[in-house]
């Protein structure tokens, strides 16, 4: 049976299991609007293709599935080119539709023609130009399967307009051709045996677990891991849910604005076992201060990730959640009962590191801390929230004073660093996950990026709260400024913003405002009450509040700064 | 340290500016590039010559095994092997000098493959330094124009450098 480009991309799409687009529809994705029209496919619209890329990947990141978006051509997939770098960097399996010129435009500067494809090399971690509807249904299938398998990314696929009128005979399953793809996922047993040796003789062993544990869903393995050796676990931020932040072995997170504690022991740690992570300069401070009397095993399935930013002892290339397993069968091969006494006593001396300086501020009773909003978030949800952040100090106190409970609960821009994701992000998590409640934790500087969303939001009836620590600052940049820069700050100051109860109101959400301390939990339980719509809540904190524990540019995890202890 | 990779790349199209990309990208140094197509038409192979210490070129390579399009990656420089790169030099000859210049072509073993009343077109293939020597001897004589291919290496022995089979998929040192 013959069929055009666009039915074919459609059954393409149902083959994959896609239950949902996040689309905007323009002159060259005509034909495939036309096909999808009448398709049994799930399509939110928003209102920006940034809104919808940073949706399409946190569904993705809260479900576990590959995010699908579609845009048109020239300024349609210029648009997306933020939401897939933010993609590539934090490994989230995103296929991006873009619509193209007709292939006998293309190279001529057609009316919105833009060479995507060479746009984004830099950023996927595949892409294709469709030249034939003979290559389209082989292309989707191993976008897809490149999108989720290995270490995930983003894909981009480029679909000229008349490719997708050609007709051809559609073939269901079509055979892949990726002959220089093939994933490590098993762990060499000879290196996992040293690992393992070397656990033997440690003393004050870390297990440093990131994304990465997340992603490959070895939350589970993870956990038994350190409790069969009792070792302390750190997290970095983007491993934030791998382990519940109340579990008694899990010690907190590492870098730029992690706790005392972790950062501490990994200082002093004789034994690193990194999981999933790729040593990010935010996490490692100066990396010649970093773990300096520590040997260093480092599971990652992505080999490039290994020996890039800090030197490791022990590679082991596979995926997480298998090494954890392959781990685990080498056991009884060990004198455990060694060094048992020195990782106990190691394990009490960290907990007394959190105990004695654990995240902290000083509370008010006259203006509401930005930290206290997110404690009473993560209160009134008993940590069973998702949690979106934009970025800047909202995202860094999300993670410092909210209790996660379970893996991909925290969708934040962690690579990137993109403002404006954490509201559509909210979105795509809400669309994932409808039973959870889901928390955009947002900055006033970042919600005003993509806040056109509020749009899509009431028109699918979605129940997003988007809570606005509103310090009429970009509050981070303001810090640096602060500590810094002489207090000059320069173009920080955003005292010019729209009246967020109402701006809610004209789109038909709930608009919400706190300007006590005591207002917080009233409007936070309010917020609770409602259910069929998008609610802002516009909590106006103290304007010159800062993140601490703070580790400087250029500084080691032992150089923290602090200042809010009172 | 100089560094000659091989890569045995799908000849698909993008997939030339995707290596090319990835080293202006991440500040890799290119000294030469040199790409053809393998006996398998599907499959190009391309020469690069980098400089780095061992950590960056262990990037360069995992980085270039993580392209979607690479077949096979190689440092060159690990094995005994064979490089040669070949230059086209025009020349000027003056009447007077030409007797010189064939004089250090035959030294050189290379071939003059164009000749008018004042210039001359010199072949010569070899490594980095010979034809460095030889280009430094010609200066005297004024060089107009040179053209130069980049080097490209292969292993000595009778193992292919460039044949792969599925197996050692990027899995080889």
């Amino acid at each position: 049976m013959t069929k055009t480009g666009a039915e074919i991309l459609v059954d393409c799409l149902k083959a994959e299991k896609v239950d949902v687009i996040f689309g905007y529809p323009g002159g060259v994705l005509l034909g495939i609007y036309d096909t999808l029209f009448d398709a049994d496919l799930r399509h939110i619209l928003p209102r920006h293709e940034q809104g919808g890329i940073h949706a399409a990947d946190a569904y993705a990141r809260a479900s576990g599935k590959v995010g699908v978006c579609f845009a048109t051509s020239g300024p349609g997939a210029t648009n997306l080119v933020t939401g897939i770098t933010n993609a590539h960097m934090d490994s989230v399996p995103v296929v991006a539709f873009t619509g193209q010129v007709p292939t006998a435009l293309i190279g001529g500067d057609a009316f919105q023609e833009a060479d995507i494809i060479g746009i984004t090399r830099p950023i996927v971690k595949h892409s294709y130009l469709v030249q034939d509807v003979k290559d389209l249904a082989r292309t989707i299938k191993e976008a897809f399967y490149l999108a989720r398998t290995g270490r995930p990314g983003p894909v981009v696929v480029d679909l000229p307009k008349d490719v997708m009128a050609d007709k051809t005979k559609y073939v269901k399953s079509p055979k892949m051709d990726l002959p220089g793809y093939s994933p490590t996922y098993e762990g060499h047993p000879l290196q996992i045996k040293k690992l393992l040796k070397m656990l033997e003789s440690a003393k004050r062993p870390v297990i440093y677990a990131g994304g990465g544990v997340i992603i490959s869903e070895a939350s589970k393995e993870l956990k038994a891991f350190s409790e069969k050796f009792n070792i302390p676990v750190i997290s970095s931020f983007m491993g934030l849910g791998a382990m519940p932040t109340e579990h008694p072995n899990y010690l907190g997170w590492l870098g730029m604005h992690g706790n005392y504690a972790s950062n501490k022991a990994v200082t002093d740690s004789d034994y690193i076992i990194a999981i999933g992570t790729r040593f990010s300069d935010r996490s490692t401070g100066r990396i010649s201060g970093f773990a300096p009397k520590a040997k260093i095993a480092h599971i990652d399935i992505d080999p490039s990730s290994i020996s890039k930013n800090v030197s490791i002892d022990i590679p082991i290339v596979g995926d997480n959640k298998a090494v954890l397993k392959q781990i685990t069968k080498y056991y009884d091969k060990y004198k455990w009962e060694k060094n048992e006494a020195a990782r106990n006593e190691w394990m009490e001396q960290v907990r007394s590191w959190d105990r004695e300086k654990p995240f902290s501020y000083k509370q008010s009773d006259k203006v509401i801390k930005p930290q206290y909003v997110v404690e009473k978030i993560s209160e009134l949800t008993k940590g069973e929230a998702i949690i979106t952040t934009e970025v800047g100090q909202n995202q860094m106190w999300a993670g410092q004073f909210y209790n996660f409970k379970y893996p991909r609960q925290f969708i934040t821009s962690g690579g990137l660093g993109t403002m404006g994701f954490g509201f559509p992000a909210a979105i795509g998590a809400k669309i994932a996950m409808p039973d959870k409640e889901v928390f955009d934790i947002a900055g006033d500087g970042s919600f005003l990026m993509n806040m056109q969303e509020l749009c899509t939001a009431i028109q699918h009836r979605l129940n997003v709260k988007i809570a606005i620590l509103n310090n009429k600052f970009l509050g981070m940049v303001r810090q640096w400024q602060h500590l810094f820069f002489n207090n000059r700050y320069s173009y920080t100051c955003l005292e010019c913003q729209p009246d967020f109860v109402k701006l809610a109101e004209s789109y038909g959400c709930i608009g919400l405002r706190a300007e006590t301390p005591a207002d917080v939990e009233k409007v936070l339980k309010e917020s609770l009450k409602v259910k069929d719509k998008p609610v802002v809540m516009d909590f106006v904190v103290d304007r010159e509040e800062n993140v601490f524990p703070m580790i400087p540019a250029g500084a080691a995890l032992n150089e923290m700064i602090f200042g809010n202890e009172g | 340290m100089r560094h000659i990779i091989s890569i045995l790349v799908e000849n698909k199209p993008g997939a030339l500016s995707r290596i090319g990309g990835l080293f202006s990208g991440r500040g890799y140094n290119i000294e030469s590039l040199s790409v053809g197509v393998t006996g398998d038409p599907n499959i190009s192979i391309m020469t690069i010559v980098t400089k780095g210490d061992d950590r960056v070129v262990e990037q360069i390579i995992k980085q270039l095994r993580k392209l979607i399009n690479t077949l096979k990656v190689r440092d060159v420089t690990q094995v005994e092997h064979i490089e040669r790169e070949m230059i086209l030099v025009k020349v000027q000859a003056l009447p007077k000098n030409r007797t010189d210049i064939f004089s250090i072509v035959n030294t050189f073993r290379a071939k003059v493959i164009d000749l008018t009343g004042d210039s001359m077109v010199i072949e010569i293939t070899g490594t980095k330094d010979k034809n460095k020597a030889f280009l430094h001897v010609l200066e005297p004589f004024g060089i107009i124009e040179q053209v130069r291919t980049g080097s490209v290496a292969i292993g000595r022995g009778n193992k292919a450098t460039t044949e792969f089979t599925k197996q050692d998929i990027k899995q080889e040192d």
